[in-house]
């Protein structure tokens, strides 16, 4: 089998198991929505706060929501057993690492597909427009490249679910405050062309973290 | 013996780069007396990447060979890395109450620099929880490369984000020669102390090593 044949079987394993419980998606879905409406008790309702803070109660929601499912994407996988599975399978590690972060994106990317017409829908914000969609693509992209790495060493630790965001928020803060600046400038109706800069980082850091997550995946899981 | 021909030099360089930062050099025109302080945060703050850049070198070389010698190396610079971050932090607090009139702001540096601390304090924390010392030695490992490469990202980020702190004038040539002169004798004086203490370190953990094999408990 190809490279992509064998990362295909993998993502593929997520998603069906994904299908079958949508455990991960919903609880997540549900913990975003928990998320929207305490911002609402934070913020109040008036008009220029929420437009203000808006970009940024966004990228918290997702940072959080990610976190939460990237925690998930090894749990699973740790609790079933199926890890000592994967690692005897006869594949490179490297390809545990992409299958798993492109099952990690998908997830990821449905959240989002539901959050933000329900950002849109409550708060009356304009967030789909496809300069913000563009924006959350590269982020969560960068952002589910680390999270991936940091999930799977998370998960061979002691406090499983608390080690994650320590080891990850910092590394991975650069994506947020691009994510943010973009978002900000997307929501305030900017041209493509004012958003250019921030693109082209948040590509930059994309390509940066896949590039490391891959190469140091294998140092991960290997016992 | 090389230790104490080592510890020798750097309180005799320590001692002169303190003459000089108290004495010789004189008081900056706007700022006054409180300007001294940049002749110690700017060489801990290098110390800090100097160190950073250890640790990164030291992870890469563990995770190839898996030899303890390794992950020694790094596990003690990220400690002296991490003091220096702190005092690069407190330093700089100091200094910028008197000049900005608060102690702290969300500026591009001073934000990069917490950024650095919190992904090294990582580093410490990823051990504690690993249980297994060869584990966490290897897990260690992998934030020490990862924070390393992403520590230019950071800056790039938080300077595209908003700057205020000065520019570095060191690299324009805007520093006054006797200023110069001093600042780069402190950076000596401090990297010599840096290396000091590294071997120093290096041979208290390799004692508590032996102690640990003597006493039956694996590494």
């Amino acid at each position: 089998m190809s490279f992509w044949r064998k990362v295909y079987a993998i993502t593929r394993k997520d998603v069906l198991a994904e299908l079958r419980t949508k455990e991960t998606v919903s609880a997540v879905l549900v913990f975003t929505l928990l998320v929207i409406v305490i911002f609402n008790f934070a913020f109040g309702t008036q008009r220029d706060i929420i437009e203000k803070v808006a970009s940024g109660m966004l990228w918290v929601t997702f940072a959080f929501a990610g976190v939460l499912s990237l925690n998930r994407a090894f749990v699973m996988e740790k609790e079933e057993g199926c890890l000592e599975g994967l690692m005897v399978a006869p594949v490179p590690r490297e390809v545990i690492y992409v299958g798993k972060m492109l099952s990690s994106l998908i997830f990821m990317f449905l959240v989002e597909a539901i959050a933000l017409p329900i950002f849109a829908f409550l708060f009356n914000l304009n967030v789909l427009t496809w300069q913000n969609v563009a924006v959350v693509l590269l982020a969560t992209t960068g952002f589910v490249a680390v999270g991936t790495l940091f999930s799977a060493l998370a998960v061979n630790t002691k406090a499983r679910e608390m080690v994650l965001p320590i080891l990850f928020f910092p590394i991975v803060s650069p994506v947020i405050i691009f994510a943010v600046q973009g978002s900000d400038l997307a929501l305030s109706g900017a041209p493509w062309g004012s958003l250019f800069s921030v693109m082209q980082f948040l590509i930059i850091f994309d390509v940066i973290f896949l590039v490391i997550s891959y190469l140091i995946f294998s140092f991960v899981v290997e016992e | 013996m090389k230790r104490y021909i080592l510890l020798a030099f750097t309180s005799i360089l320590m001692l002169v780069s303190l003459w000089m930062v108290f004495v010789w050099v004189p008081t900056e025109k706007v700022m006054g007396i409180v300007q001294r302080i940049f002749y110690l945060m700017v060489p801990v703050g290098w110390l800090a990447l100097l160190s950073f850049l250890i640790v990164f070198i030291g992870s890469i070389l563990y995770l190839i060979n898996k030899q303890t010698r390794w992950d020694v190396l790094a596990r003690s610079s990220a400690e002296i890395g991490i003091v220096c971050t702190t005092l690069a932090l407190t330093t700089g607090s100091i200094w910028a109450k008197p000049i900005w009139g608060v102690w702290w702001t969300w500026e591009a540096r001073l934000t990069a620099t917490l950024v650095l601390w919190l992904i090294y304090l990582a580093y410490f924390m990823v051990r504690e929880f690993a249980g297994e010392e060869s584990r966490g030695a290897r897990f260690a490992a992998i934030i020490g490369i990862t924070g390393f490469v992403d520590i230019p990202i950071v800056v790039l980020a938080t300077t595209f984000w908003r700057g205020m702190h000065p520019p570095p004038l060191v690299f324009e040539g805007g520093l006054a020669p006797q200023m110069m002169v001093t600042l780069m004798v402190s950076i000596a004086a401090f990297t010599a102390l840096y290396f000091l203490l590294l071997v120093l370190r290096i041979s208290l953990r390799n004692s508590e090593i032996d102690i640990k094999q003597l006493k039956g408990t694996d590494y």
